[in-house]
């Protein structure tokens, strides 16, 4: 049942992120080249709603189907690794013009290159669990 | 009949292309339906669960982990897959997306790429199996993708998304890095590589 629900909430996530046009490799080109407000609005949009409903939760003190609160373990602020890290993934998902989640969606509208995309990227999580103990965090 | 009716015109009317807003509101109502379900919306770490699910554990520590905890994570994904395809093919656009002229006219002019291409979803004269250098970009982009999302400890779900609404700092500073590096890629790197 739980996982019947979180695949049904997949189903959504896949039908919005493509109707949304953000697993578009060329949506996410035209963003990095600042000619279209598309994707900015999305992101925006998103990120207003989601704080006011997160803040909403919390104000509230809604509890979840787990019988939690609404949190978030926050992370140690490290300036330097956020920094970098998020730099190595930018370079990637300009590339690639897909992040994580519209690597899976469009594997499912059926590019078949994200079958490789998904197997390089869990190969890049597995190169950073090899050498972690050597990077600045 | 009329049950029909309504059924195709409302298929016909999901499958208009979406405003941004809509977009939008529809990716909040995705991040409140994950934290009632009492998870943190993020998918990269699935990527880790791979590793883990490959046999990675028994060499490494960092993916020595309970893959228990993560079947909501996974069910997520196999849904994200077949959302996809309801997506793509049974809610299709009418028209491709409609990216701006003006860099319609860069990638031609610069990156010779025509467009639109297929709906509009990905230049896939570059990315197929048939093309050597498309092999090897693909391979370079989702490693980097994969590596530094969980240097980053998350995605642009983890961070942006959730992140961003929990207003967290490190998150803010990881989006950053995003842009530094997709700013890079795209005005510096690509030119040089298309």
């Amino acid at each position: 049942m739980r996982r019947l629900s979180f695949f049904a909430v997949g189903i959504l996530f896949g039908i919005i992120m493509t109707k949304s046009e953000a697993v578009s490799w060329f949506r996410i080109h035209e963003m990095f080249r600042f000619e279209s407000f598309h994707m900015y609005g999305i992101i925006g949009t998103a990120v207003a709603l989601g704080a006011i409903i997160i803040a909403l939760m919390k104000r509230y003190k809604m509890k979840t189907l787990r019988d939690t609160e609404v949190g978030y373990t926050p992370m140690e602020l490290r300036t330097t690794r956020h920094l970098l890290a998020g730099s190595i993934f930018g370079l990637g998902w300009a590339l690639m013009g897909a992040c994580p989640g519209p690597m899976f969606v469009m594997l499912g509208q059926g590019f078949w290159i994200f079958i490789l995309v998904i197997l390089s990227a869990t190969l890049g999580t597995y190169a950073y669990g090899v050498v972690k103990d050597r990077l600045p965090h | 009949m009329a049950f029909v009716t309504f059924f195709t015109q409302t298929v016909e009317w999901i499958s208009q292309p979406w405003h941004w807003s809509i977009s939008g509101v529809a990716i909040a109502g995705i991040l409140f339906l994950m934290t009632w379900m009492g998870r943190s919306f993020g998918v990269s770490t699935a990527f880790r669960n791979l590793c883990t699910i490959a046999g990675a554990g028994k060499k490494h520590p960092f993916f020595d982990i309970d893959l228990k905890d993560e079947d909501w994570r996974m069910a997520f994904v196999g849904g994200a897959i077949l959302g996809g395809f309801i997506g793509a093919h049974l809610l299709t656009s009418p028209e491709a997306v409609a990216i701006s002229s003006s860099t319609i006219a860069h990638l031609k002019e610069n990156f010779g790429m025509s467009y639109p291409q297929g709906h509009g979803f990905l230049p896939t004269d570059v990315f197929n199996f048939t093309n050597p250098k498309g092999i090897v970009l693909t391979i370079i982009g989702s490693f980097l993708v994969g590596f530094g999302a969980r240097y980053g400890r998350g995605c642009t779900s983890g961070h942006a998304i959730t992140g961003l609404s929990h207003l967290q700092l490190p998150s803010l500073l990881t989006v950053i890095g995003f842009f530094i590096g997709g700013l890079f890629m795209t005005w510096v790197i690509m030119p040089l590589i298309f």
